[in-house]
């Protein structure tokens, strides 16, 4: 990858000549004798078909554009907002040589060209493909100053970005869900609870960890340059915001944790049911992206997701508290899973190209747009079809309807999809719908089995 | 103590955009689009490690010069400017020297910044910057704004003893 920005130089041709006309002035600069720039302000105007760009000569001593060395045409909108920053944001630099074409005027002949413009390359892409630069100019700041001078973020910011706290829902859904369940059947333990989900949380963030070492080891991360908050990993790595040996030192620390933990479960309710589901639970998060299953890279990483964050936590909890397997903890798990693939599903699809050349066949690598958006709507209403199956079967408490709620963010993130698909910056908001629309099901289906435990105790 | 005209001062004190022109590794100009900040004596600018190719040039070749043009940036403030001086990169601490230096004057012109630095966590690198401080020794002013008039033109007093 280049290391400065997202447009190399180039020779120009029409369309650059074209876009310099939308600007209603330029500036011209060269370097004088004395060895300083010389920058002015002028007039102009362009014959794209002929490759010039006739400059109105300013006037004064020194300010004659010359003709015996190189000189830049800067052409430059950027328009303040009050309030809100800038946006169409864009320019446009030619250098070549100028000779004078008599009347006021020269001739201006561009040989090289170089520019942005956000509404090609959205200010977050031109800022991710720069990252190299970054890295470099660091690097070499480092060598000058002979210590290490790297980029930071204060320690709560880096936590939370290092992790990706904010996804611990996926996490928090089936696990309360499986100790309400539990609970609904007359088995609950406090203690046991706050274990469960603290050990679940540990586990979740060290897979997190790991797979965003093994995501910028593979160069998956640095393949994509349209990461957004959901999708793309946390790139901690990638802008060196921590070593890799700290990293791996974190990851080690919460899988000890989780660990820990699950031990203390085991030990306490002597399950080896529990035991089997935490040691599937680990090994599937790190085979999801280590060596040697990689499950994401096979096609796989959805089922692996929907197994983990599904069934596997939401029967660890229950198998916590209840000490064996339930049918009806099984299926409540389905939906849950299907709902937290999707998830992964959408987040997937501005990563396609990025996984794609890091070889990551993900579904939306695989499929076309149109099944991709299709297939997300079938899998949502079929989360939502279980339950009311559930329910009107008596599997599921009648008030786990309250999740019915929910459906419809289900079509907005669909709308979404179909409208941004090649947007990833647009397609954030439905990203967060998305999250919401796992987490809300989740608590209706909480909401349910909560009033059905109320009613049990007061009847 | 500053020596830049009145008017000059006037536009540095409300330009969001300026043109600043460096000298490239093989003695061309190159042109960036950046907000000028001035405190009375120097104008201050600034540059994202992501976008520090500029700051390699300056390092190499201090000299520069700072156009004032774009009469919407200007907020309706008259006229045109040229400032050239020497620039030197202020880089001890990318990811907090600058707000030391520079925020206050920042949040003056550009309150909005505030909002952005809130989402730091974002856009890590962006905040990781260095400062540009210009010392000027010369200045053109076009108080009309059509350079195709003869410039006022303004020295340094250390400039125009030597």
């Amino acid at each position: 990858m280049p290391r400065g920005g997202s447009v190399p130089a180039h020779a120009p041709g029409t369309d650059d000549l074209a876009r310099l006309e939308r600007y209603p002035f330029v500036v011209v600069s060269w370097v004088a004798e004395d060895g300083f720039p010389v920058s002015v302000a002028t007039d102009f105007r362009t014959d794209a078909a002929g490759g010039i760009v006739t400059l109105r000569q300013p006037v004064g001593d020194g300010l004659s554009i010359p003709g015996d060395r190189t000189v830049s045409v800067v052409g430059s909108h950027i328009r303040p907002q009050p309030g809100q920053g800038y946006d169409e944001r864009r320019y446009l630099q030619l250098w070549g040589s100028a000779a004078p074409a008599g009347g006021g005027v020269v001739t201006f002949t561009p040989t090289r060209a170089w520019g942005w413009d956000e509404q090609e390359v959205p200010f977050f892409e031109y800022s991710e493909r720069s990252v190299p630069q970054s890295r470099h100019y660091l690097a070499q700041l480092s060598a000058e100053k002979g210590r290490t001078i790297r980029p930071r973020l204060d320690f709560g910011s880096w936590l939370l970005r290092t992790t990706r706290l904010p996804f611990l829902s996926a996490t928090f859904v089936p696990v309360l869900l499986g100790i309400a369940i539990a609970a609904s059947h007359g088995a609950f333990s406090w203690w046991l609870a706050l274990l469960t989900v603290i050990g679940g949380a540990f586990a979740h963030l060290a897979i997190n960890v790991a797979n965003d070492i093994f995501d910028t080891l593979s160069g998956a991360d640095q393949a994509n340059p349209n990461p957004t908050k959901f999708s793309g990993g946390s790139r901690v790595l990638l802008y060196d915001l921590v070593t890799l040996r700290g990293l791996i030192a974190l990851d080690a620390a919460f899988f000890g944790a989780a660990a820990a933990v699950g031990l203390v479960l085991v030990w306490a309710t002597g399950s080896l049911t529990l035991l089997a589901i935490g040691l599937a639970g680990i090994g599937l998060g790190l085979a999801y992206t280590a060596p040697p299953l990689k499950l994401v890279y096979r096609g796989l990483g959805e089922i692996a997701v929907a197994l983990g964050f599904g069934p596997i936590m939401l029967l660890g909890a229950y198998v916590v508290q209840a000490g064996t397997l339930s049918w009806e903890a099984a299926v409540a798990s389905v939906p849950v899973a299907i709902l937290i693939s999707l998830v992964l599903y959408v987040n997937e699809i501005p990563d396609r190209s990025g996984d794609a050349a890091a070889g990551k066949r993900t579904l939306p690598v695989r499929l076309p747009a149109e099944v991709v958006t299709n297939a997300y709507l079938v899998a949502a209403l079929a989360a939502f079809a279980l339950i009311v199956a559930g329910a009107l079967a008596g599997l599921f408490p009648p008030f786990t309807l309250l999740a019915l709620a929910a459906v419809p963010l289900a079509f907005r993130v669909y709308r979404g999809i179909r409208a941004n698909y090649s947007s990833p910056y647009a397609l954030m908001s439905s990203m967060a719908v998305n999250v919401n629309l796992h987490l809300f099901v989740g608590l209706g289906l909480l909401a349910g089995y909560a009033i059905a435990i109320v009613a049990t105790a007061l009847a | 103590m500053g020596w830049l005209p009145a008017p000059v001062e006037r536009m540095l004190d409300v330009a969001l955009v300026g043109e600043l022109t460096v000298v490239g590794r093989d003695g061309r100009p190159i042109t960036h689009p950046l907000i000028p900040l001035y405190d009375g004596e120097h104008i201050y600018l600034h540059s994202s490690t992501l976008f520090s190719k500029k700051l390699e040039h300056i390092k190499r070749d201090p000299h520069v010069s700072l156009s004032l043009s774009d009469p919407v940036a200007l907020k309706g403030v008259p006229g045109r400017a040229t400032i050239q001086g020497t620039a030197r990169v202020i880089e001890d601490d990318p990811h907090s020297q600058w707000e030391r230096l520079i925020l206050d004057l920042w949040r003056r012109k550009e309150p909005v910044i505030d909002a952005f630095l809130k989402q730091r966590i974002a856009l890590p690198l962006f905040f990781e910057r260095a400062v540009i401080e210009v010392t000027p020794t010369r200045c053109l002013l076009w108080a009309s704004g059509d350079t195709t008039d003869e410039p006022q033109r303004f020295v340094a007093p250390r400039e125009e003893a030597a």
